[in-house]
């Protein structure tokens, strides 16, 4: 088998300035600076700014999103690259796929690749499911006659025949994240390069594009997935690789990665996490700024670690930005596949909180008799007012590994389910 | 099979091939361009006809009667017009093109293919309104009994320039647009500000002879010029040394804004 892909020592700077609240420069500011430095140079010509040209401008920091990236992917693989948000998974990717250029290294690629790093891309609200297809393909890189011969199968897979002469402004999410991702499925391309864009329609489709991704990966095409969700990752990729701070740490065989992505959630568990900087979605109003996680017995004894039917108490603490009213607070636990296994939140119990700008507050939660399986679970966050904004949204908060009881060993561990049931039973005589 | 190799600093070996293989989406964005320009307005196509048509009838009363300049024999609206077809084209273009990476930023950041495909497809669809108003000028012609000479058959040759100096400062704002977007404002005020110093309301031959070349610095004025002499006729020589001025300095304009727009164009992504 061949590489089909080869990276040598890939990586990607980024030069963040943390004075700008816009991403982008504005002439003036260039001006300024260059006058400003001009002018220390001409005064203070022995100081050393003259090697960094946008000192002076704004604090700025160099970023390294990739590091020393070095790989090599055969023919016919289907490798998944799992991390942290801001692992450098998504930079690699657009490197692949050529819409960044590395700063370093190199990497060479032997055939078409087709890249979807988000479904839909081109798509114009004003323009019909049916313009918008063959636009979609175009911006693809599909040819006209390609895109002609797919068209029946596209529609079909997207399940909008009735919708074809409709504007998509007037589709429902999921129509139109189903037809983008049709169009996107259609491609044939000999290298498939995929962010996380399974998370989208409801379980049915999601198992339909799951089904394509394997066709095409029994058809001998090479395939790369990004993805948070395990479980695809598992039914996918058949290898591996793990990033951290912009570095590849390990490769290997899915299986073996996934705990190793898993176990690696273990280190900050229990006790007090910060999340000031972690990855999060949301308006930012407000912001959950610490959690903490503690582990009970029935008695509010603590634990060392928490063991299946133990209590588990969260403390989180929240900061107003500006004033919020009457909002939501929840705590919900995934599996190791992402699935979201309980939701607790204030509004089950009817409250709801609502605090003054630059007010804080803790919020403290008890889930009592937490009955799951020994395993990794990861805990997140959310604030928000239920279908109408997201305030605060953190994914990854915490982690914590549940132990198996020592007198539930015997039927926890080697029987399949997350949850263990608390049960009795008796055998009776019929007669 | 194709192997391509990305590599820091010259990821662009195969790009002029790329661009072939990427042709048909020029035709798809600018289709797309023009599909949705008139949507959800309640008489559609027609703007592309009143607002050529009522800046022509303002120019008239403003540079012909009012001010009284000399027409060159023929009717002070087709003299008029004759010039607003390039400027127009041009006017669109430049604003258009300059607009479309910016307003393009989420393909951008998300699908490669050769950015230069999306200034350059904003200037087809101006092709588009010129079209339109190439339309509405016959109708003049038309109106007025207006017999043009042979040279109109020249007039592609013209278009061209003007074609050329668009893209030219089409791409080259369009990429200064991605990182400084005071473009967005520096770029309309251009334009408005062009459209009175370019010979649009006026002929050039009200300029002083000794200023001719000087106000050729200015390269739409040889486009203009050109058009009317192709449209008008009559027996105002074409004045060459300004044309050839403004040819020249087109190409170079041009040929200076694409290799800025190559140099830049692999931190479009990073920096949209």
């Amino acid at each position: 088998m061949t590489a089909v892909i080869k990276a040598e020592n890939l990586s990607k700077k980024y030069v963040i300035g943390h004075a700008h609240q816009g991403q982008y420069l504005t002439f003036r500011e260039l001006l300024i600076h260059s006058f400003r430095s001009g002018s220390r140079r001409l005064f203070h010509p022995f100081l050393a700014s003259s090697g960094q040209p946008l000192t002076g401008l704004a604090t700025t920091e160099e970023l390294w999103a990739l590091k020393d990236v070095s790989f090599e992917i055969k023919q016919g693989d289907r490798v998944g690259i799992i991390g942290r948000n801001g692992a450098g998974k998504t930079t690699l990717l657009k490197i692949l796929s050529r819409i960044t250029e590395p700063t370093e290294g190199k990497v060479s690629i032997k055939g078409r690749v087709a890249s979807l790093l988000e479904v839909g891309t081109g798509f114009h609200p004003e323009l019909t499911g049916r313009e918008n297809i063959f636009l979609n393909g175009a911006v693809l890189g599909m040819s006209r006659a390609e895109i002609k011969s797919k068209f029946d199968q596209i529609v079909a897979f997207a399940e909008v025949e009735r919708f074809l002469d409709t504007p998509v402004k007037r589709y429902s999410s999921g129509m139109y994240v189903r037809l983008a991702f049709a169009v996107a499925a259609h491609l044939e391309p000999e290298i498939l390069v995929v962010d996380e864009v399974l998370a989208v329609g409801d379980l049915q489709f999601q198992k339909k594009c799951i089904d394509k991704m394997e066709n095409a990966a029994t058809e001998g095409k090479t395939i790369l997935l990004v993805s948070h969700n395990m479980a695809s990752i598992l039914s996918i990729s058949t290898k591996s690789m793990l990033m951290a701070d912009g570095r590849l740490i390990e490769e290997g065989p899915s299986q073996e990665i996934v705990r190793r992505y898993q176990t690696s959630f273990l280190s900050k568990a229990l006790g007090q996490t910060d999340l000031s900087n972690v990855e999060r979605y949301g308006n930012g109003k407000a912001q959950f700024c610490s959690i903490v996680m503690k582990t009970l017995n029935h008695h509010g004894e603590s634990l060392p670690f928490p063991e299946t039917g133990c209590d588990i108490a969260f403390e989180m603490h929240i900061k107003a930005r500006e004033e919020i009213h009457h909002v939501a607070v929840a705590v919900i636990v995934y599996d190791e596949l992402g699935n979201r296994l309980t939701d607790v939140n204030t509004l089950i119990k009817g409250e709801a909180l609502s605090l003054k700008a630059g007010q804080q507050a803790a919020v403290k939660f008890l889930l009592r008799n937490v009955r799951l399986k020994p395993d990794v679970y990861t805990v997140g966050l959310w604030l928000g007012v239920i279908n109408l904004e997201d305030i605060d949204g953190i994914r990854y908060a915490t982690s914590f590994k549940m132990e198996a009881k020592k007198e539930d060993i015997l039927y926890t561990r080697p029987f399949p389910g997350v949850y263990a049931c608390e049960f009795d039973y008796t055998v009776e005589d019929i007669r | 099979m194709t192997e391509i190799v990305i590599e820091a600093g010259h990821g662009e070996r195969q790009y002029w091939k790329d661009l072939w293989q990427y042709r048909e989406l020029f035709w798809f964005l600018a289709w797309r361009d023009v599909l949705v320009r008139y949507k959800q307005t309640v008489i559609g196509i027609a703007w592309s006809v009143i607002r050529p048509f009522l800046t022509m009838i303002v120019f008239t009363i403003i540079f012909g009667r009012l001010a009284g300049f000399p027409s060159e024999g023929a009717p002070y609206p087709i003299l008029v017009f004759a010039a607003m077809l390039p400027w127009q084209m041009f006017s669109n273009a430049v604003t258009e093109s300059s607009n479309s990476l910016v307003a393009n930023a989420s393909m951008l950041s998300k699908v490669y293919f050769p950015r230069l495909i999306v200034p350059t497809s904003a200037v087809i669809v101006s092709l588009i309104d010129f079209v339109i108003s190439l339309g509405i000028l016959g109708a003049l012609m038309v109106w007025y009994g207006f017999v043009p000479e042979f040279r109109i058959i020249a007039f592609p040759l013209f278009l061209l320039l003007v074609i050329v100096a668009a893209l030219g400062l089409g791409i080259w704002t369009a990429a200064l647009n991605v990182k400084y977007r005071d473009f967005r404002y520096i770029v309309p005020f251009l334009v408005q500000f062009g459209m009175y110093v370019s010979p649009v309301g006026f002929s050039s031959s009200v300029i002083p002879d000794n200023w001719r070349l000087i106000y050729s610095l200015n390269p739409m004025v040889g486009a203009i010029d050109g058009f009317r002499w192709a449209i008008l006729g009559g027996h105002t020589p074409l004045y060459l040394p300004g044309l050839g001025l403004s040819a020249i300095l087109v190409t170079i304009i041009f040929w200076f804004a694409l290799s800025y727009f190559r140099k830049t164009e692999r931190i479009f992504a990073d920096v949209i």
